[in-house]
């Protein structure tokens, strides 16, 4: 099924569903199962936070459904359409229509200005927002027209947040989001995150080590080796800025 | 070992690939400077060892006829150490299957053993018996070129009479390691002999009983050469001396020497090439690695290394690629030039060769190479000490562009992606700069090459089909009346004749001088053409001399400056003469007067000496039949044989090596170009790898990596192109010598060819580079630090 330029947001609805999916480094006896066999479906609007020692699959099956790797055996359905089956050039419009990144490291173009940065996906995205809109919805219009070397590590990963959020993504994948930040830095960006989610109607699913982190998630996973452990769901989100770190 | 070492050990590995290349760069520059120094010493040494070995004479000194007792006087002369006196005649060789006469020289050999002077090595079969007047050795090169060999008859025509004379031996002697006919510039093993007869046999045939014709000196190491030969002139003078002159201008040493010379300024220019590109290579390659483990570093510096430690592995990396590569070449080098050696002996005909092997090039060559490597490194590796274990630690703060805001104005009309490209090439315009001239050189040298290619085809066309119209030049044994013109002309084929008087002479200007001859030629010839800059024929003038530009050069003289001729033909006056006009040669170095102006200086009014042809192509057989019946005929040189005879020299002598510079040209382009762009990318791959995440296609990636190398060709092409112009008349230069010129010349083709190679070179490197992209692990590579 091919996939629409843009479906309308449909609350409670799955927009993954991910079944048996593996991912197998290496073979014979050396190899490694990163994943191995994840049924998992996600919601529509959820905040789902993905906890998990090193190695435990939860960044993998992120790259996976984000369509930055592929798997080596499963299904994995983003609105009815297989990922698993996809073209490299099928999982780049996919990645450019529909899903946000954001990073430990930030990864933006030190040659362009926050501004611009956003520009960058607003350029190519079919329905995105005004790159100033979504910096001031992560609290940059001053700044905007400063170069990441102009700027902390907070607000860095906030422009790489307005970049990732700019396109009106489905679906924002974000990789250890605080894990180069201080804890108060790292609690306006979960914020930011937030308000994302409660603004644009966005899914967003958090990789994280901080298991304070699960608080502010509707539900939280657990993995470990490479399964899923237990799934947490929370009765009320709490405010990002109230959690203790 | 210690854990630095295992790591730089490891680091080797990893860049394997990487400094084997720049390894093999080196080694090659070695290799060339090795092995060509090599060679030349090793010529040099063979050369001097044969001349040694085979006496050659010193000072050679043709005379019409003078008698043997002026021998002692000569012999007694300061600074003489031995003398012979031979006979030397022109003959012609007559051969079957062959439709025209060739020439040759006869020379005598004492009829009581081997000569004092200019020995002979016997290559096949026996010496001459003094018993035998008909038995002569024949030039080994000559005998080989057209299938003979010793108890094969010849049939000669010597002083106007024909002999039937037996071939008893082949022979090499150090004065025909080229052999070169009169009148002719380029020497052909197939169209001139050399035949040593015994002295009785061809005093008798040309007439000189007790007397020599020429005269050949050997002089002691402290003698004067211009001292002895202006004594000898005056001692021959009364005997009609045609000029002594020394080794230097004979023929063939002179031909050995620029040949030698050609090869001493490759060995000179070409390796520091090389060095220069390995130097270039690895500051880049030492840049992006120290770049890369900065962290590694920052940790290193927090154990307690120091940073001289951590800056010595990094320069032991660069010390062992740079001395691998470099002994490599030594090695290699020394092989090769062992190698190479064996084909110039045959191709300089020498009978042995003293092998040489220079360890001043091969220390030099190391020396040089590694010093170049470390100097290029320690460039990066004061990045090293400018390191804090702290900042080591973090990653890499994000480029500052601020500085490129102010241009933001300018930039407004851009998308983002071109904007990425321009920002990165405004904010780092040395490092951009830098690409641009590593390309721009790449360029250069390929531009300038070619063009030379073009240069070398020029001079032969222009030579052969422009300047020179006839289709063959006929020389006299001796000048005839210029009623042969029309005797000539009355041969049925021959449709056209222009009349020649050709004497030597020794034209000098001060202390420059050149032994040359001079050119009388009509007024307006319309077969052997001199013309000027713009190739429009020049009008000989009757009181005034035109000279190549070539020649002029040489005797660093003006149109309108006066030039002193000294012709060493007939009454052999000295004449004053304005230069008239410089004439565009490229071959040799002619001067041109009119003939009756030159006839009437000699006294002897309607003289030839030579003429040139046009013929009917169809009747060739009858011209030639009809040229080698006639009896004043010393010569007929054939243009297409003669421009072909000019091809094949510089095809294989040191013109040979345009073809390996051309290579290397390439090789060297494509190198810098792959490298830049290699480097491009690995700088860019976070970058490049967070667009594909964004969400960006390949194709539009590509275009941020493709756009930035896109302009570094762009900006690499004029530059380049220009400055291969100027590096061109450097090469032209360097490959022209006293025989040819060869002309820098712009063609714009092979400017648009290199210019196309550079931008498809650049789009190849661009493309293999672009697909390491989609082999990347988009994951991994962002979430490394840097």
């Amino acid at each position: 099924m091919p996939l629409a330029a843009k479906a309308a947001p449909e609350p409670g609805q799955p927009i993954y569903t991910v079944r048996g999916l593996t991912k197998v480094y290496g073979s014979g006896p050396a190899a490694v199962h990163a994943l191995a066999g994840v049924d998992l479906d996600v919601a529509e609007g959820e905040i789902i936070v993905l906890l998990g020692p090193s190695g435990s699959g939860k960044s993998t099956l992120l790259n996976i459904i984000g369509g930055l790797d592929r798997c080596t055996d499963g299904t994995a359905r983003f609105q009815g359409a297989e990922l698993t089956d996809m073209s490299d050039a099928a999982l780049t419009r996919y990645r450019r229509d529909h899903v946000g990144f954001v990073f430990q490291f930030y990864n933006l173009m030190p040659s362009l200005t926050a501004r611009e940065n956003v520009e960058l996906v607003t350029e190519i995205a079919p329905d995105p927002m005004p790159a100033g809109d979504a910096l001031a919805m992560v609290g940059l219009d001053a700044r905007m027209d400063h170069f990441p070397a102009q700027m902390s590590g907070g607000e860095q990963q906030r422009v790489a947040i307005a970049r990732a959020i700019a396109k009106q993504p489905r679906v924002l994948f974000c990789d250890e989001p605080t894990g180069a930040l201080d804890s108060k830095t790292g609690k306006a960006v979960l914020s930011v995150l937030r308000d994302v989610n409660e603004q644009t109607g966005a899914t967003v699913l958090i990789v994280t080590h901080a298991a304070a982190t699960a608080a502010m998630a509707d539900r939280v996973i657990h993995f470990k080796d490479g399964r899923i452990e237990r799934i947490d769901r929370n009765a009320t989100r709490r405010d990002p800025a109230e959690i203790d770190w | 070992m210690a854990p630095l070492d295992r790591k730089l050990m490891r680091d080797l590995w990893r860049i394997r690939s990487q400094a084997a290349a720049i390894g093999a760069v080196i080694a090659v520059g070695v290799l060339l400077l090795v092995m060509m120094t090599g060679l030349v010493a090793t010529l040099d040494e063979t050369r001097r060892a044969y001349y040694e070995r085979y006496r050659l004479a010193d000072i050679f000194a043709p005379v019409t006829r003078a008698p043997d007792h002026l021998l002692p006087t000569v012999a007694a002369l300061p600074g003489v150490a031995g003398v012979e006196g031979r006979v030397q005649g022109a003959a012609l060789v007559d051969l079957p299957g062959v439709a025209l006469p060739v020439q040759a020289v006869a020379l005598s050999l004492p009829a009581d053993g081997a000569p004092r002077l200019n020995a002979v090595r016997l290559t096949a079969g026996r010496m001459i018996a003094p018993s035998h007047p008909d038995e002569i050795l024949l030039l080994d090169g000559f005998a080989a070129a057209h299938g003979l060999g010793p108890g094969d008859m010849l049939q000669v025509t010597m002083n106007g009479a024909r002999k039937r004379l037996r071939i008893v031996g082949l022979a090499q002697s150090p004065e025909f390691l080229f052999s070169t006919a009169p009148g002719e510039l380029v020497p052909d093993d197939a169209r001139f002999g050399a035949i040593w007869m015994g002295r009785p046999a061809l005093a008798a045939a040309y007439d000189m009983d007790g007397a020599f014709s020429e005269l050949l000196i050997g002089t002691g190491r402290t003698a004067s050469e211009p001292a002895i030969i202006a004594a000898v002139d005056r001692l021959l003078a009364p005997f009609g001396g045609q000029g002594a002159y020394g080794r230097a201008d004979h023929a063939s040493d002179r031909f050995v020497t620029e040949e030698i010379n050609g090869l001493r300024q490759s060995s000179r220019g070409v390796p520091p090439i090389f060095l220069a590109v390995a130097a270039f290579l690895l500051y880049i390659v030492i840049a992006r690695i120290v770049q890369s483990e900065r962290e590694q570093i920052g940790l290193l510096k927090a154990f307690g290394y120091t940073s001289r430690e951590i800056s010595g592995h990094y320069m032991k990396l660069v010390l062992v690629i740079a001395t691998a590569g470099a002994v490599l070449g030594g090695a290699l080098g020394i092989l090769s030039g062992r190698a190479l050696s064996g084909v110039y002996l045959i191709y300089y005909k020498f009978p042995f060769l003293v092998f040489q092997i220079s360890p001043g090039a091969l220390f030099i060559g190391i020396l040089v190479s590694v010093a170049a490597a470390s100097a290029g490194a320690m460039f990066v590796l004061r990045q090293v000490y400018g390191l804090t274990a702290a900042a080591a630690m973090r990653p890499p703060a994000p480029e500052d562009f601020s500085r490129s805001a102010r241009i933001g104005r300018l930039t407004g009309w851009m998308d983002q992606p071109t904007r990425m490209v321009w920002r990165r090439i405004t904010r780092q315009p040395w490092r951009i700069a830098g690409a641009v001239l590593g390309v721009a050189a790449g360029m250069a040298l390929s531009a300038a090459m070619t063009s030379i290619m073009s240069g070398f085809d020029r001079t032969i066309d222009l030579s052969f089909d422009v300047m020179d119209r006839s289709d063959m030049a006929v020389s006299f044994k001796a000048p005839l009346s210029d009623k042969t013109v029309l005797e000539l002309q009355r041969i049925p084929g021959v449709l056209a004749v222009e009349p020649a008087r050709i004497v030597p002479a020794i034209l000098s200007n001060g202390t420059r001088t050149y032994r040359g001859a001079v050119s009388g030629l009509v007024a307006t010839p319309d077969m052997n053409r001199p013309l000027d800059a713009a190739m429009r024929p020049i009008h000989i003038r009757g009181d005034g001399l035109v000279l190549s530009a070539g020649l002029a050069d040489l005797l660093d003289i003006r149109p309108g400056d006066r030039l002193t001729v000294d012709v060493r033909e007939g009454r052999q006056p000295v004449l004053e003469l304005p230069v008239a006009g410089i004439a565009e040669t490229l071959l040799g170095a002619p001067a041109y007067l009119r003939i009756d102006a030159l006839n009437r200086a000699l006294g002897e009014g309607g003289r030839v000496s030579t003429a040139y042809l046009q013929i009917d192509e169809a009747a060739a057989a009858a011209v030639h039949a009809a040229l080698k019946a006639m009896p004043g005929v010393a010569g007929v040189s054939v243009k297409a044989e003669a421009r072909d005879a000019m091809q094949e020299m510089m095809d294989s002598g040191a013109g040979a090596t345009r073809y390996i510079m051309l290579l290397i040209a390439a090789i060297i382009t494509f190198g810098i170009v792959y490298n830049t762009a290699s480097i491009a990318y690995a700088e860019r791959s976070r970058d490049l790898a967070s667009l594909r995440v964004i969400g960006f296609s390949r194709a539009e990636v590509g275009f941020v990596l493709l756009g930035e190398l896109g302009v570094i060709a762009l900006l690499a092409v004029p530059l380049g192109a220009a400055a291969g112009y100027l590096m061109s008349f450097g090469i032209a230069a360097g490959y022209s010598n006293d025989l040819y010129q060869i002309p820098a010349v712009f063609t714009p083709a092979n400017y648009g060819a290199a210019g196309l190679a550079v931008l498809l070179a650049t789009l190849a490197s661009g493309l293999i580079v672009n697909r390491r992209l989609a082999a990347a692990d988009l994951v991994a590579s962002l979430k490394t630090r840097e």
